[in-house]
């Protein structure tokens, strides 16, 4: 029993864990790069672009980033709409959610943020799911 | 529009965005609009869900308007005993899925064969396994039919065909314990089936339903891999020999939302009246 406690505990532990989400991160660069390679991919992907076909993607990129650190703890205090205001009206389906949310692991596996950080940031965007998607 | 987003990155003023010009050529295949692994395992009795507990979701990963289909093999050799199965599944809308499964029992030891069919329905009644508040409920039936009723009925079973109903919650939980992504499954089924009903249906002993609990609980490692545990409670219905509730310890890998492959150890008690009756268990599942 003791031995099993002792390897879950060595499998479960970060490697990481003296430092806080917004710095598992990468902090403000790592987040901007990693939403910059999540919504390169929701362009390429059919299932989702048509929502952003008359959006400042520039603005979006900058918002979303903005919230992610803000909601990890870092430095930033996010200036946008809340999830129901930016959202209202654009018919996102729990399709398009998990799609965006692919993308977003996709992204966070390619510049290697070690799963517990993922975790942590899925964790905090999933309750947003009520005010974004539109059944 | 496809451009539109990538030039906006590409060509943007922002210096990090300017910088990314790898073209991923991702491509989008058609395909499930649920997240990985939310389509489970198959069960033994060919419900979506672990490897012995059926669950609260639904198999496959066809979400909202789709249809979806899983076939899949499972073994378990245990001591003295060789269960096989061949299940298939479809499933609508994430709403309800059908599925059948033909269960082989090879009776190593003592000789012979057992053998049932399994025809199954669930419904998705509430909730969802990741998104919201309440867990996923659904409600499921299992009629089951035996194959070769000489033996079940010589060791005392008091019928060849029975349903099992059942209901499920289960929740995910993306940042669980450890930071990793936990799921849990609990089911209450009302049965009368003997050793999964491979040994007919209620008995000698005891003729009446029982509601039994099943759980199982898994913790996501990375994205793909995936350990765990599951307990079945077991009825004990027959004179001849004491029925006891299973047990398995399992490790899941999902590759792609096409493949997933399941290995456990598993503890099944005794079987009649053979003891400790411990062994392997894998699962192979392919979706569609
Ligand atoms: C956890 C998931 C999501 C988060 C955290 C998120 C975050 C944001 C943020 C911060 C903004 C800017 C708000 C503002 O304009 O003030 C935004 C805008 C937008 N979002 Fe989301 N979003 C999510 C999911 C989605 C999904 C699934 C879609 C559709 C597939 C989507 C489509 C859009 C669009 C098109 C805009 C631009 C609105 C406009 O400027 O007119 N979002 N999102």
């Amino acid at each position: 029993m003791r031995i099993g406690v002792l390897l879950a505990v060595l499998l479960f532990t970060p490697l990481s864990i003296a430092q806080n989400l917004y710095q598992q991160l990468g902090e403000k660069e790592g987040i901007e790069t990693v939403v910059e390679e999540m919504l390169y991919r929701v362009g390429g992907d059919d299932r989702i672009a048509h929502h952003f076909t008359d959006v400042d993607i520039m603005r979006v990129h900058k918002l979303i980033s903005e919230q992610i650190c803000d909601v990890s703890g870092g430095p930033c205090d996010y200036s946008g709409d809340d999830m129901k205001t930016s959202h209202r009206n654009m018919g996102v389906t729990n399709a398009d959610f998990n799609a965006l949310v692919e993308h977003l692991i996709a992204a966070m596996e390619k510049h290697d943020i070690p799963v517990s950080a993922q975790n942590q940031l899925l964790g905090l965007l999933a309750p947003m799911h009520g005010d974004i998607v539109e059944n | 529009m496809k451009m539109n987003i990538r030039d906006s990155l590409v060509y943007g003023s922002h210096s990090i965005l300017a910088g990314v010009l790898l073209f991923s050529s991702a491509t989008f295949a058609d395909q499930g609009t649920r997240l990985l692994a939310t389509g489970g395992a198959s069960t033994l009795e060919g419900a979506g869900g672990g490897g012995i507990v059926p669950w609260a979701t639904l198999s496959s990963y066809a979400g909202k308007g789709q249809f979806g289909a899983t076939v899949n093999l499972s073994e378990v050799a245990v001591d003295d005993f060789r269960l096989s199965v061949q299940g298939a599944s479809v499933s609508w809308n994430n709403r309800i899925e059908l599925s059948y499964a033909e269960q082989t029992f090879d009776l190593s030891t003592i000789g012979g064969e057992l053998s049932q069919s399994i025809l199954g329905a669930k419904v998705r009644l509430a909730g969802d396994l990741i998104y919201g508040d309440l867990p996923q409920i659904s409600v499921g039936a299992q009629h089951k039919k035996n194959n070769d009723y000489a033996l079940p009925s010589a060791v005392g079973s008091q019928d060849d065909s029975s349903v099992d109903w059942y209901v499920s919650a289960a929740k995910a939980w993306l940042d669980g314990p450890f930071h990793r992504t936990w799921v849990a499954n609990l089911t209450l089924r009302s049965s009368k089936a003997n050793q999964l009903g491979l040994l007919g249906f209620g008995g000698d002993k005891e003729n009446s339903r029982d509601w039994l609990t099943e759980a199982s609980v898994a913790a996501f490692l990375n994205r793909y891999w995936a350990v765990g545990i599951e307990y079945r409670q077991k009825p004990d219905n027959l004179n001849f020999a004491e029925e006891q509730d299973w047990k398995d310890l399992f490790v899941a890998y999902f590759p792609n939302k096409h493949v997933s492959v399941v290995g456990a150890y598993t503890d099944l008690g005794s079987i009649a009246g053979l003891d400790d009756q411990t062994g392997w268990y894998l699962s192979v599942q392919a979706a569609f």
